[in-house]
């Protein structure tokens, strides 16, 4: 299948000399030791200690850099198999049949390339595979643009996928670690997309502090999930041709119905998990403040130094950090800015998907008022400058 | 400690080195214990399209990401990313902000129309023009070390990275932990290295070139523009 140079006869793979710990103890205990290295390369580090024993995509901008790392893993061992796919819809189909087989499969893509494999990752929850995506975003519509635009993360959010969303490099290499050990709890037995900003993440340098290779996570045990691995030896040929389901009579609908259910249950049941692993799954700034941004992904850090010249100014922002997309952390939220006045949500998309759900989760919950915006779209980024405008006439209109 | 940032946007055409250099500067702040981070803006990867990068470079953490809609500094690699509007963004000193810098690789200084220079009156910019290109063909003995030659100026005029860390900087991009800027670079690498046939001597080529067009700044009377000065930088 490879036309890569054999292997002597005296090789071993460098994943067989890595020690298997726990994600707890790779993200919580190991010491680590600080790169400045871009987004890209830390998704190679995630990678190179995740134990992945499968990894499949087909490139696209701007995810090709971190898949053609990958490659250069699997040359050296630390990933097992690993394969260029013929397109996306192939690419997502695969992946699930790798996860459904009971080893930890990864893969990666952007934008329109999640756009074509939309079918088959739909189908990936309801069928209890646990693959992780990592998603670098890009703009979908057109016209056409490779920069970073996360619209297409709107997309995912009722599928019953887990989400996340890094905000830079450092969180791209600990949400990729966290996502490939949570998918795979019997509770939870899902797949998980880990999203953050093309280019301005995966093509840009910044400070990443990584536990040592000499260790990778705990293997997985595909009987331990809730829909267990596939015996391959007896495989189930018949799984969606049998009549109750296939059938359309109302024992078919309302085993839909609560297979569905069941999946997004489990989309809940992970956040403990993620409360643990990414030590709380909201970060909060400046708690007592009356005006709060709230916010995902690359707008953080553009909020962080907005809130830090507001400081120097001697006023008082607040930041709610959301680093789980689904589950979404609500109660969290709530609790966080239930005696704010006035929020912001600077999103780098044109619908305001991060806006919608706030404004679902705070409805009834929090008086205060909620500006939808600032937004930019089409790639382009939000200079600070903006935040601060919007805080302004914030200020003056919601006094 | 007043926070001094150096927002610093390139614009170049492909096949320059735009993207190396930031790699370059921002890896050289780091090493010089600065904080610095880049983000590169291109289309696909072919020669002669534009390209532009930018770094922020501090003396404390910097949050922010993205492009830099409103830079300090703005490195002109190549003259036609002005003359023939090779550039992202048009015109090319769109959102300096007041009193920043502008360092254009050309012998000569370029002829603007009269809308455009009333606008870099009116920024108070300081227009340099540092010819890159034939340092690097008289040091390197090619072209391509045009970038080497913009990076070595623009030590000189902030001190930050200062020259020991560039030159650093430059042997991780090449023999070190070997920076990772794109599939193209690789390409270029191997074709690169065939000319030089040695990494060592590619090394010491770029050496050279980082120096010469450090001390034609220092010559100039552009050094100490920033961190090492008493001048604060323009605020951002």
């Amino acid at each position: 299948m490879s036309n890569a140079v054999a292997k002597p006869a005296s090789w071993v793979p460098k994943g067989d000399l890595q020690k298997e710990i726990s994600a707890e103890k790779m993200l919580l205990e190991l010491p680590r030791e600080l790169q400045f290295i871009t987004g890209s390369e830390a998704a190679r580090e995630a990678i190179k200690r995740a134990n992945i024993d499968c990894a499949i995509s087909y490139p696209i901008t701007p995810q090709s850099e971190t898949m053609q790392q990958a490659g250069y893993l699997f040359d050296e061992g630390y990933i097992k198999e690993y394969y260029r796919g013929e397109e996306e819809i192939g690419v997502m189909s695969a992946i699930a049949g790798a996860s459904r087989a009971g080893v930890r499969a990864l893969t990666a893509t952007s934008g329109p390339g999640l756009m074509r494999g939309m079918e088959a990752i739909s189908s990936w929850p309801g069928a209890r595979v646990t693959p992780v995506l990592l998603n670098m975003c890009r703009v979908i519509n057109t016209p056409l643009a490779i920069q970073p635009d996360n619209i297409e993360m709107s997309f995912i959010l009722n599928t019953g996928m887990i989400m996340l969303h890094a905000e830079n490099q450092q969180d791209f290499f600990d949400y990729t670690i966290a996502a490939c050990e949570v998918t795979e709890h019997v509770d939870v037995t899902l797949p998980a997309m880990v999203s953050v900003d093309g280019f301005f993440v995966t093509h840009a340098r910044g400070p990443v502090s990584i536990p040592s290779d000499e260790y990778k996570l705990n293997r997985r045990d595909g009987w331990k999930n809730a829909v267990p691995a596939m015996d391959n030896e007896n495989p189930p040929a018949r799984i969606s041709r049998d009549a109750p389901i296939q059938k359309s009579n109302f024992i078919s609908y309302h085993m839909h119905a609560s297979w569905q259910q069941e999946v997004f249950a489990a989309v809940e049941r992970s956040a403990k998990y993620f409360d643990v692993l990414l030590k709380g799954r909201v970060e909060v700034i400046n708690p007592e403040a009356e005006e709060f941004i709230i916010a995902s992904g690359s707008a953080v850090s553009q909020a962080r130094e907005a809130i830090r010249q507001e400081g120097e100014n001697g006023r008082t922002v607040g930041l709610v950090k959301v680093k789980t997309i689904r589950p979404f952390p609500s109660a969290q939220i709530i609790a966080a800015v239930k005696n704010a006045k006035r929020i912001l949500i600077p999103e780098f998309n044109q619908a305001g998907w991060l806006h919608k759900e706030v404004c679902s989760a705070l409805y009834g919950k929090c008086k205060a008022e909620i500006v939808n915006g600032p937004r930019v779209y089409g790639g382009m980024t939000m200079p600070t400058e903006m935040i601060l405008e919007w805080l302004q006439k914030t200020r003056k209109d919601f006094a | 400690m007043a926070v001094k940032r150096y927002n610093v946007r390139m614009a170049g055409i492909g096949g320059q080195g735009v993207v190396t250099a930031s790699h370059i500067i921002s890896n050289g702040v780091v090493i010089s214990g600065g904080f610095s981070s880049l983000v590169p803006f291109f289309g696909s990867e072919k020669r002669n399209a534009p390209v532009e990068s930018y770094v922020r470079i501090s003396n404390q953490e910097i949050f922010e990401i993205g492009e830099i809609i409103f830079p300090n500094v703005l490195m002109i690699f190549h003259p036609s990313v002005i003359t023939l509007g090779k550039s992202y963004t048009m015109p090319f000193y769109t959102g300096l902000k007041k009193g920043g810098i502008i360092l254009i690789n050309n012998k000569t200084p370029l002829k603007f129309s009269r809308d455009e220079q009333k606008e870099l009156d009116d920024t108070e910019a300081k227009l340099w023009y540092l010819p890159a290109t034939e340092i690097a063909n008289e040091v390197a003995k090619t072209d391509l070390a045009t970038n080497m030659a913009m990076c070595g100026a623009i030590s000189a005029i902030f001190g930050l990275p200062d020259l020991e860390s560039l030159a650093e900087s430059v042997k991780d991009r090449f023999i070190g932990k070997g920076i990772v800027t794109s599939g193209g670079t690789a390409a270029l690498d191997s074709a690169i290295e065939k000319k030089f046939a040695k990494k060592q001597k590619l090394l010491e080529a770029n050496h050279d070139t980082l120096k010469a067009s450090y001390q034609y700044a220092v010559e100039q009377g552009w050094a100490n523009e920033g961190a090492g000065s008493k001048k604060e930088s323009a605020t951002v």
